[in-house]
Protein backbone atom coordinates (compact mmCIF):
# COMPACT_ATOMS: atom_id res chain seq x y z
CA UNK A 1 0.00 0.00 0.00
CA UNK A 2 2.16 2.83 -1.14
CA UNK A 3 0.33 5.85 -0.75
CA UNK A 4 2.06 9.34 -1.35
CA UNK A 5 2.16 10.04 2.38
CA UNK A 6 3.57 7.15 3.46
CA UNK A 7 6.91 8.05 1.03
CA UNK A 8 7.55 10.12 4.30
CA UNK A 9 7.72 8.70 7.18
CA UNK A 10 5.66 9.54 10.73
CA UNK A 11 8.68 10.72 12.47
CA UNK A 12 9.89 12.64 9.44
CA UNK A 13 6.52 14.44 9.10
CA UNK A 14 6.63 15.08 13.03
CA UNK A 15 10.62 17.00 12.33
CA UNK A 16 8.78 19.05 9.75
CA UNK A 17 5.96 19.95 11.98
CA UNK A 18 8.34 21.39 14.81
CA UNK A 19 10.44 23.00 12.53
CA UNK A 20 7.42 24.93 11.31
CA UNK A 21 6.51 25.84 14.92
CA UNK A 22 9.77 27.09 15.42
CA UNK A 23 9.59 29.13 12.53
CA UNK A 24 6.23 30.33 13.14
CA UNK A 25 6.89 31.09 16.96
CA UNK A 26 10.23 33.01 15.94
CA UNK A 27 7.88 35.59 14.23
CA UNK A 28 10.43 36.90 11.78
CA UNK A 29 8.21 35.29 9.10
CA UNK A 30 6.78 37.95 6.66
CA UNK A 31 3.10 37.47 7.42
CA UNK A 32 2.46 35.88 3.56
CA UNK A 33 4.46 33.38 4.75
CA UNK A 34 3.35 32.71 8.38
CA UNK A 35 -0.22 32.64 7.04
CA UNK A 36 1.73 29.63 4.69
CA UNK A 37 3.47 27.65 7.10
CA UNK A 38 0.36 27.99 9.16
CA UNK A 39 -1.26 26.31 6.62
CA UNK A 40 1.07 23.08 5.56
CA UNK A 41 1.18 22.77 9.73
CA UNK A 42 -2.25 22.19 9.88
CA UNK A 43 -2.42 20.14 6.94
CA UNK A 44 0.29 18.10 7.87
CA UNK A 45 -1.14 17.74 11.80
CA UNK A 46 -4.62 16.06 9.51
CA UNK A 47 -2.18 13.89 7.60
CA UNK A 48 -0.61 12.48 10.71
CA UNK A 49 -3.69 12.10 12.45
CA UNK A 50 -5.39 9.88 9.57
CA UNK A 51 -2.46 8.18 9.82
CA UNK A 52 -2.71 6.89 13.37
CA UNK A 53 -6.52 6.64 13.11
CA UNK A 54 -6.03 3.95 10.27
CA UNK A 55 -7.04 0.89 12.10
CA UNK A 56 -5.76 -2.25 9.99
CA UNK A 57 -5.46 -3.79 13.33
CA UNK A 58 -4.99 -7.33 12.35
CA UNK A 59 -3.20 -10.55 13.57
CA UNK A 60 -2.44 -13.17 10.39
CA UNK A 61 -0.25 -16.32 10.67
CA UNK A 62 1.66 -17.64 7.82
CA UNK A 63 1.56 -20.71 6.79
CA UNK A 64 2.05 -22.88 3.45
CA UNK A 65 -0.75 -24.10 1.38
CA UNK A 66 -0.61 -27.93 1.30
CA UNK A 67 0.94 -27.14 -2.53
CA UNK A 68 3.62 -25.09 -1.13
CA UNK A 69 2.56 -21.43 -1.59
CA UNK A 70 2.51 -18.79 1.20
CA UNK A 71 -0.41 -17.98 2.67
CA UNK A 72 -2.18 -15.74 5.30
CA UNK A 73 -4.86 -16.69 7.62
CA UNK A 74 -6.23 -14.51 10.46
CA UNK A 75 -5.04 -16.07 13.92
CA UNK A 76 -8.16 -18.23 15.01
CA UNK A 77 -8.08 -17.83 18.34
CA UNK A 78 -6.03 -15.43 20.70
CA UNK A 79 -3.16 -17.95 21.74
CA UNK A 80 -3.06 -18.71 25.57
CA UNK A 81 -0.33 -18.38 28.07
CA UNK A 82 0.62 -22.12 29.08
CA UNK B 1 43.96 -71.05 21.00
CA UNK B 2 46.99 -68.99 20.43
CA UNK B 3 50.70 -70.18 21.97
CA UNK B 4 51.58 -67.01 24.80
CA UNK B 5 54.44 -64.92 23.19
CA UNK B 6 57.12 -66.52 25.08
CA UNK B 7 56.50 -69.97 23.87
CA UNK B 8 57.80 -69.14 20.32
CA UNK B 9 61.24 -69.52 19.84
CA UNK B 10 63.99 -69.02 17.09
CA UNK B 11 62.62 -72.06 15.34
CA UNK B 12 59.10 -70.94 14.79
CA UNK B 13 58.93 -67.08 14.83
CA UNK B 14 56.39 -65.12 14.75
CA UNK B 15 55.64 -62.85 11.61
CA UNK B 16 55.30 -59.41 12.05
CA UNK B 17 51.68 -58.82 11.00
CA UNK B 18 51.19 -61.71 13.68
CA UNK B 19 52.95 -60.21 16.20
CA UNK B 20 51.07 -56.24 15.62
CA UNK B 21 48.05 -58.49 16.15
CA UNK B 22 48.44 -60.25 19.11
CA UNK B 23 49.63 -56.36 20.36
CA UNK B 24 46.36 -55.28 19.19
CA UNK B 25 44.51 -58.02 20.95
CA UNK B 26 46.59 -57.85 24.29
CA UNK B 27 45.75 -53.75 24.28
CA UNK B 28 42.19 -54.42 23.21
CA UNK B 29 41.28 -57.16 26.16
CA UNK B 30 43.74 -55.70 28.33
CA UNK B 31 42.75 -51.94 28.64
CA UNK B 32 39.46 -51.98 26.35
CA UNK B 33 37.44 -48.40 26.74
CA UNK B 34 39.25 -45.66 28.84
CA UNK B 35 39.02 -41.64 29.50
CA UNK B 36 42.43 -39.98 28.97
CA UNK B 37 42.84 -36.18 29.87
CA UNK B 38 45.95 -34.56 27.91
CA UNK B 39 46.68 -31.45 25.90
CA UNK B 40 45.69 -31.23 22.00
CA UNK B 41 48.82 -31.01 20.18
CA UNK B 42 49.44 -31.67 16.00
CA UNK B 43 46.09 -31.64 15.12
CA UNK B 44 44.92 -32.24 11.95
CA UNK B 45 42.09 -32.50 9.65
CA UNK B 46 42.27 -33.90 6.20
CA UNK B 47 39.66 -33.51 3.47
CA UNK B 48 38.63 -37.34 4.63
CA UNK B 49 36.93 -35.34 7.65
CA UNK B 50 38.85 -37.56 10.14
CA UNK B 51 40.93 -36.08 13.15
CA UNK B 52 44.53 -37.11 13.69
CA UNK B 53 46.12 -35.00 16.87
CA UNK B 54 48.35 -36.61 19.32
CA UNK B 55 47.25 -36.34 23.19
CA UNK B 56 50.08 -35.04 25.43
CA UNK B 57 50.94 -34.35 29.34
CA UNK B 58 53.93 -33.21 30.55
CA UNK B 59 56.49 -36.17 29.84
CA UNK B 60 54.43 -38.16 27.93
CA UNK B 61 52.65 -38.56 24.30
CA UNK B 62 50.48 -40.81 22.49
CA UNK B 63 48.67 -40.67 18.85
CA UNK B 64 45.35 -40.27 18.14
CA UNK B 65 42.51 -40.40 15.29
CA UNK B 66 39.05 -39.52 15.65
CA UNK B 67 36.98 -40.66 13.02
CA UNK B 68 34.55 -38.32 11.12
CA UNK B 69 31.23 -40.59 12.22
CA UNK B 70 32.59 -39.61 15.96
CA UNK B 71 33.68 -36.09 15.23
CA UNK B 72 30.68 -34.69 13.39
CA UNK B 73 28.58 -34.74 16.45
CA UNK B 74 31.27 -32.44 17.97
CA UNK B 75 29.59 -28.78 18.46
CA UNK B 76 33.00 -27.56 18.76
CA UNK B 77 36.15 -27.00 17.04
CA UNK B 78 39.36 -28.88 18.45
CA UNK B 79 42.36 -26.76 18.38
CA UNK B 80 46.04 -27.30 19.68
CA UNK B 81 46.33 -26.49 22.95
CA UNK B 82 43.33 -27.36 23.94
CA UNK B 83 42.68 -29.31 27.04
CA UNK B 84 40.41 -32.24 26.64
CA UNK B 85 38.96 -35.25 28.47
CA UNK B 86 38.47 -38.17 25.53
CA UNK B 87 37.29 -41.52 25.47
CA UNK B 88 38.86 -44.04 23.50
CA UNK B 89 40.37 -47.39 23.20
CA UNK B 90 44.29 -48.21 22.19
CA UNK B 91 45.14 -50.24 19.89
CA UNK B 92 47.74 -50.65 17.23
CA UNK B 93 47.41 -49.50 13.86
CA UNK B 94 48.42 -53.18 12.62
CA UNK B 95 50.03 -51.52 9.68
CA UNK B 96 52.88 -49.16 11.20
CA UNK B 97 52.77 -51.26 14.42
CA UNK B 98 51.88 -47.24 16.15
CA UNK B 99 50.46 -47.18 19.62
CA UNK B 100 47.34 -45.35 18.71
CA UNK B 101 44.19 -44.07 20.46
CA UNK B 102 40.83 -44.25 18.79
CA UNK B 103 38.76 -41.51 19.99
CA UNK B 104 35.22 -41.93 20.34
CA UNK B 105 34.38 -38.89 22.58
CA UNK B 106 35.36 -35.68 23.70
CA UNK B 107 34.72 -33.41 25.62
CA UNK B 108 36.55 -29.87 26.31
CA UNK B 109 38.67 -29.29 29.73
CA UNK B 110 37.18 -26.52 32.07
CA UNK B 111 33.72 -25.47 29.42
CA UNK B 112 31.21 -27.60 28.91
CA UNK B 113 31.21 -28.22 24.68
CA UNK B 114 28.33 -26.50 23.87
CA UNK B 115 30.00 -23.28 25.96
CA UNK B 116 33.55 -23.66 23.99
CA UNK B 117 31.72 -24.14 21.01
CA UNK B 118 29.50 -20.82 21.31
CA UNK B 119 32.56 -18.66 22.23
CA UNK B 120 34.35 -20.31 19.37
CA UNK B 121 31.18 -18.72 17.01
CA UNK B 122 30.90 -15.50 18.88
CA UNK B 123 34.55 -15.37 17.95
CA UNK B 124 34.33 -16.49 14.38
CA UNK B 125 31.23 -13.70 13.23
CA UNK B 126 32.69 -10.93 15.47
CA UNK B 127 35.85 -11.38 13.20
CA UNK B 128 33.77 -10.84 10.23
CA UNK B 129 32.05 -7.65 11.36
CA UNK B 130 28.42 -9.09 12.21
CA UNK B 131 28.62 -7.66 15.98
CA UNK B 132 29.61 -4.18 14.75
CA UNK B 133 27.18 -1.02 15.79
CA UNK B 134 28.09 0.42 11.85
CA UNK B 135 25.82 -2.50 10.40
CA UNK B 136 22.40 -2.28 12.69
CA UNK B 137 19.72 -0.66 11.28
CA UNK B 138 17.03 1.68 12.99
CA UNK B 139 13.84 0.54 13.27
CA UNK B 140 10.93 2.02 11.57
CA UNK B 141 9.30 4.35 14.30
CA UNK B 142 5.70 3.87 12.99
CA UNK B 143 5.49 -0.05 11.41
CA UNK B 144 2.70 -0.45 9.42
CA UNK B 145 2.89 -4.32 10.31
CA UNK B 146 5.37 -6.40 12.57
CA UNK B 147 6.51 -10.12 11.44
CA UNK B 148 6.89 -12.18 14.46
CA UNK B 149 9.16 -15.47 14.75
CA UNK B 150 8.35 -17.18 17.73
CA UNK B 151 6.40 -20.44 18.68
CA UNK B 152 2.34 -19.67 18.13
CA UNK B 153 1.88 -21.51 21.90
CA UNK B 154 3.04 -19.75 24.82
CA UNK B 155 3.82 -16.72 26.92
CA UNK B 156 5.80 -15.09 24.78
CA UNK B 157 3.60 -14.13 21.72
CA UNK B 158 0.45 -13.92 23.97
CA UNK B 159 2.36 -10.90 25.74
CA UNK B 160 3.63 -9.73 22.65
CA UNK B 161 0.18 -9.27 21.13
CA UNK B 162 -1.11 -7.75 24.21
CA UNK B 163 1.58 -4.79 24.17
CA UNK B 164 1.61 -4.43 20.77
CA UNK B 165 -2.58 -4.27 20.80
CA UNK B 166 -2.19 -1.77 23.80
CA UNK B 167 0.84 0.78 22.74
CA UNK B 168 -0.38 0.76 19.11
CA UNK B 169 -3.83 -0.68 17.93
CA UNK B 170 -3.62 0.06 14.45
CA UNK B 171 -0.87 -2.16 13.71
CA UNK B 172 -1.32 -5.48 11.77
CA UNK B 173 0.75 -8.19 12.80
CA UNK B 174 1.72 -11.67 11.06
CA UNK B 175 3.11 -14.24 12.90
CA UNK B 176 5.06 -17.03 11.63
CA UNK B 177 5.18 -19.80 14.06
CA UNK B 178 8.26 -21.56 14.35
CA UNK B 179 9.96 -24.68 16.83
CA UNK B 180 11.83 -22.52 18.86
CA UNK B 181 14.38 -25.51 20.92
CA UNK B 182 15.08 -28.70 19.43
CA UNK B 183 17.19 -29.98 16.25
CA UNK B 184 14.71 -28.56 14.05
CA UNK B 185 14.54 -25.40 15.70
CA UNK B 186 17.49 -23.28 13.58
CA UNK B 187 16.01 -24.45 10.20
CA UNK B 188 13.14 -23.82 11.06
CA UNK B 189 13.83 -20.13 11.94
CA UNK B 190 15.89 -19.29 8.92
CA UNK B 191 13.25 -20.46 6.64
CA UNK B 192 10.49 -18.17 8.92
CA UNK B 193 13.08 -15.14 8.31
CA UNK B 194 13.33 -15.74 4.76
CA UNK B 195 9.38 -15.95 3.94
CA UNK B 196 8.62 -12.88 6.66
CA UNK B 197 10.81 -10.87 4.35
CA UNK B 198 8.79 -11.70 0.88
CA UNK B 199 5.92 -10.45 2.43
CA UNK B 200 6.68 -6.89 1.53
CA UNK B 201 4.57 -4.84 3.79
CA UNK B 202 6.38 -6.40 7.10
CA UNK B 203 8.95 -3.18 8.07
CA UNK B 204 10.38 -5.04 11.36
CA UNK B 205 10.36 -8.43 12.51
CA UNK B 206 10.79 -9.71 16.29
CA UNK B 207 11.97 -13.03 16.56
CA UNK B 208 12.18 -14.74 20.04
CA UNK B 209 10.82 -17.08 22.64
CA UNK B 210 10.36 -17.27 26.52
CA UNK B 211 13.40 -17.85 29.40
CA UNK B 212 14.89 -21.28 29.30
CA UNK B 213 18.19 -23.04 29.72
CA UNK B 214 21.43 -23.08 27.59
CA UNK B 215 20.14 -25.87 25.32
CA UNK B 216 16.77 -24.82 24.76
CA UNK B 217 18.17 -21.68 23.36
CA UNK B 218 20.06 -23.49 21.72
CA UNK B 219 18.64 -22.77 18.45
CA UNK B 220 19.24 -18.57 18.99
CA UNK B 221 23.27 -19.40 19.00
CA UNK B 222 23.28 -21.59 15.70
CA UNK B 223 25.15 -19.63 13.18
CA UNK B 224 22.45 -21.06 10.46
CA UNK B 225 20.45 -18.16 12.31
CA UNK B 226 22.67 -15.77 12.99
CA UNK B 227 23.46 -15.73 8.98
CA UNK B 228 19.41 -15.36 8.43
CA UNK B 229 19.51 -12.66 10.73
CA UNK B 230 22.55 -10.67 9.11
CA UNK B 231 20.40 -11.37 5.31
CA UNK B 232 17.33 -10.04 6.39
CA UNK B 233 16.38 -6.95 4.22
CA UNK B 234 13.92 -6.03 7.24
CA UNK B 235 15.50 -4.68 9.94
CA UNK B 236 15.41 -7.74 13.32
CA UNK B 237 15.11 -7.22 16.97
CA UNK B 238 15.53 -10.17 19.18
CA UNK B 239 13.94 -11.25 21.84
CA UNK B 240 15.29 -13.83 23.62
CA UNK B 241 14.47 -14.62 27.36
CA UNK B 242 17.64 -15.36 28.77
CA UNK B 243 19.11 -14.57 32.37
CA UNK B 244 22.82 -14.85 32.03
CA UNK B 245 24.26 -14.28 28.51
CA UNK B 246 23.50 -12.60 25.05
CA UNK B 247 22.36 -15.43 22.48
CA UNK B 248 24.45 -14.99 18.94
CA UNK B 249 21.31 -13.94 17.54
CA UNK B 250 20.81 -10.96 19.98
CA UNK B 251 24.46 -10.14 19.20
CA UNK B 252 23.53 -9.94 15.21
CA UNK B 253 20.39 -8.68 15.55
CA UNK B 254 19.62 -4.88 14.90
CA UNK B 255 18.46 -4.19 18.18
CA UNK B 256 18.03 -6.63 21.31
CA UNK B 257 15.16 -7.11 23.83
CA UNK B 258 15.62 -8.28 27.17
CA UNK B 259 12.13 -10.39 26.94
CA UNK B 260 9.58 -10.74 23.93
CA UNK B 261 7.64 -7.71 25.75
CA UNK B 262 9.95 -5.39 25.64
CA UNK B 263 11.04 -5.93 21.96
CA UNK B 264 7.23 -5.43 21.58
CA UNK B 265 7.33 -2.12 23.26
CA UNK B 266 10.78 -1.11 21.21
CA UNK B 267 8.87 -1.90 17.98
CA UNK B 268 6.09 0.39 18.18
CA UNK B 269 5.21 4.02 19.79
CA UNK B 270 2.58 4.92 22.21
CA UNK B 271 -0.15 5.82 19.45
CA UNK B 272 -1.88 7.85 23.08
CA UNK B 273 1.38 10.13 23.08
CA UNK B 274 1.60 10.86 19.45
CA UNK B 275 -2.03 11.72 19.58
CA UNK B 276 -1.13 14.15 22.22
CA UNK B 277 1.82 15.76 20.91
CA UNK B 278 -0.16 16.49 17.31
CA UNK B 279 -3.15 17.89 19.36
CA UNK B 280 -0.33 20.31 21.14
CA UNK B 281 1.45 21.04 18.02
CA UNK B 282 -2.30 22.34 16.40
CA UNK B 283 -2.51 24.27 19.13
CA UNK B 284 0.70 25.89 18.81
CA UNK B 285 0.38 26.45 15.36
CA UNK B 286 -2.65 28.35 16.50
CA UNK B 287 -1.73 30.41 18.93
CA UNK B 288 1.38 31.10 17.43
CA UNK B 289 -0.15 32.37 13.71
CA UNK B 290 -3.44 34.16 16.39
CA UNK B 291 -0.14 36.17 17.79
CA UNK B 292 1.60 37.01 14.24
CA UNK B 293 -1.80 38.50 13.08
CA UNK B 294 -2.30 40.48 16.38
CA UNK B 295 1.40 41.51 16.42
CA UNK B 296 0.72 42.92 12.93
CA UNK B 297 -2.61 44.59 13.34
CA UNK B 298 -0.80 46.29 16.67
CA UNK B 299 1.94 47.41 14.38
CA UNK B 300 -0.77 48.65 11.89
CA UNK B 301 -2.34 50.82 14.83
CA UNK B 302 0.65 52.37 15.39
CA UNK B 303 1.55 53.57 12.46
CA UNK B 304 -2.03 55.02 12.34
CA UNK B 305 -2.22 56.80 15.60
CA UNK B 306 0.93 58.78 13.76
CA UNK B 307 -1.66 60.26 11.36
CA UNK B 308 -2.90 63.31 12.97
CA UNK B 309 -6.79 64.38 13.06
CA UNK B 310 -6.88 67.29 11.11
CA UNK B 311 -8.58 69.66 14.59
CA UNK B 312 -5.73 68.05 16.59
CA UNK B 313 -3.65 69.82 13.43
CA UNK B 314 -4.95 73.01 14.15
CA UNK B 315 -4.98 72.93 17.72
CA UNK B 316 -1.13 72.37 17.48
CA UNK B 317 -0.15 74.55 15.34
CA UNK B 318 -2.10 77.24 17.38
CA UNK B 319 0.07 76.10 19.85
CA UNK B 320 3.09 76.58 18.61
CA UNK B 321 2.13 79.89 17.26
CA UNK B 322 1.65 80.99 20.88
CA UNK B 323 4.95 79.72 21.91
CA UNK B 324 6.67 81.56 19.10
CA UNK B 325 4.73 84.61 20.39
CA UNK B 326 6.12 84.73 23.60
CA UNK B 327 9.28 83.99 22.87
CA UNK B 328 9.56 87.13 20.13
CA UNK B 329 8.19 89.19 22.75
CA UNK B 330 10.54 88.18 25.76
CA UNK B 331 13.52 88.41 23.16
CA UNK B 332 12.55 91.45 22.31
CA UNK B 333 12.54 92.86 25.94
CA UNK B 334 15.41 91.36 26.67
CA UNK B 335 16.70 93.61 23.56
CA UNK B 336 15.39 96.89 24.66
CA UNK B 337 17.18 96.35 28.29
CA UNK B 338 20.19 95.45 26.79
CA UNK B 339 20.49 98.61 24.81
CA UNK B 340 19.60 100.90 27.17
CA UNK B 341 22.10 99.01 29.43
CA UNK B 342 24.39 99.82 26.79
CA UNK B 343 23.67 103.23 26.49
CA UNK B 344 24.55 103.71 30.25
CA UNK B 345 27.67 102.27 30.28
CA UNK B 346 28.36 104.32 26.63
CA UNK B 347 27.30 107.39 28.82
CA UNK B 348 29.47 106.64 31.65
CA UNK B 349 32.36 105.80 29.84
CA UNK B 350 31.99 108.72 27.67
CA UNK B 351 31.15 111.32 30.98
CA UNK B 352 34.44 109.80 31.98
CA UNK B 353 36.62 111.01 29.30
CA UNK B 354 35.18 114.20 28.92
CA UNK B 355 37.29 117.30 29.68
CA UNK B 356 34.67 118.82 32.43
CA UNK B 357 35.30 116.07 34.18
CA UNK B 358 38.79 116.23 34.18
CA UNK B 359 39.12 120.17 34.97
CA UNK B 360 36.60 118.74 37.80
CA UNK B 361 39.43 116.44 39.10
CA UNK B 362 41.63 119.11 39.66
CA UNK B 363 43.76 119.57 36.30
CA UNK B 364 44.18 122.65 34.01
CA UNK B 365 44.23 123.05 30.63
CA UNK B 366 47.23 125.87 29.43
CA UNK B 367 47.03 127.19 26.12
CA UNK B 368 49.50 129.87 24.91
CA UNK B 369 47.90 132.91 24.46
CA UNK B 370 49.52 134.13 20.98
CA UNK B 371 48.39 131.24 19.12
CA UNK B 372 46.19 129.47 21.59
CA UNK B 373 47.41 125.84 21.31
CA UNK B 374 46.91 124.03 24.01
CA UNK B 375 50.77 123.20 25.81
CA UNK B 376 52.12 119.44 26.47
CA UNK B 377 55.38 119.68 26.51
CA UNK B 378 57.53 122.17 28.91
CA UNK B 379 60.24 121.90 27.02
CA UNK B 380 58.49 124.09 23.81
CA UNK B 381 58.18 126.86 26.85
CA UNK B 382 60.42 129.74 27.18
CA UNK B 383 61.00 132.55 29.77
CA UNK B 384 58.15 135.13 29.70
CA UNK B 385 55.88 133.39 27.55
CA UNK B 386 52.20 134.49 28.25
CA UNK B 387 49.74 131.38 28.70
CA UNK B 388 46.17 131.33 29.21
CA UNK B 389 45.06 128.59 31.82
CA UNK B 390 41.80 127.20 32.19
CA UNK B 391 39.99 125.56 35.00
CA UNK B 392 36.83 124.02 35.89
CA UNK B 393 35.83 127.61 36.52
CA UNK B 394 37.16 130.82 35.30
CA UNK B 395 40.48 131.41 33.54
CA UNK B 396 43.91 133.08 34.48
CA UNK B 397 46.58 134.74 32.31
CA UNK B 398 49.96 134.21 33.68
CA UNK B 399 53.82 134.47 32.56
CA UNK B 400 56.42 131.64 32.29
CA UNK B 401 59.01 131.94 35.20
CA UNK B 402 61.17 129.22 34.84
CA UNK B 403 60.57 126.12 31.81
CA UNK B 404 61.26 122.58 32.45
CA UNK B 405 61.42 122.46 36.24
CA UNK B 406 59.53 119.26 37.98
Amino acid sequence: MADKRSEKTFDQGMAELEAIVARLESGELPLEDALAAFETGIGLVRTLHQRLADAEARVEVLTRTAEGALQLQPLEREPGKE
Amino acid sequence: MQLPLAMQTLASPLTVSQLNQRVREALEVGLGDCWVVGELSNFRAPPSGHFYFSLKDAHSQIAAVMFRSANQLLPFRPEDGMEVTVRGRVSVYEVRGNLQLYVDSMEPRGLGSLQLALDQLKKKLAAEGLFADARKRPLPFLPRTVGIVTALRGAAIHDMLVVLRARCPGVRVIVRPVRVQGKEAAPDIVAALSELNTVRVVDVVIVGRGGGSLEDLWAFNDERVARAIVASRVPVVSAVGHEIDFTVADLVADRRAPTPTAAAAMVVPERRELVSWLDETAHALRTAVLRRIHGEREHLAAQARHLRDPRQVLRVLQQRVDELGERALRAATASTRQARQQLRGAAERLNALSPLAVLQRGYSIARRVDDATVVRDAATLATGDALRLVFASGTARVRVEEPGAS
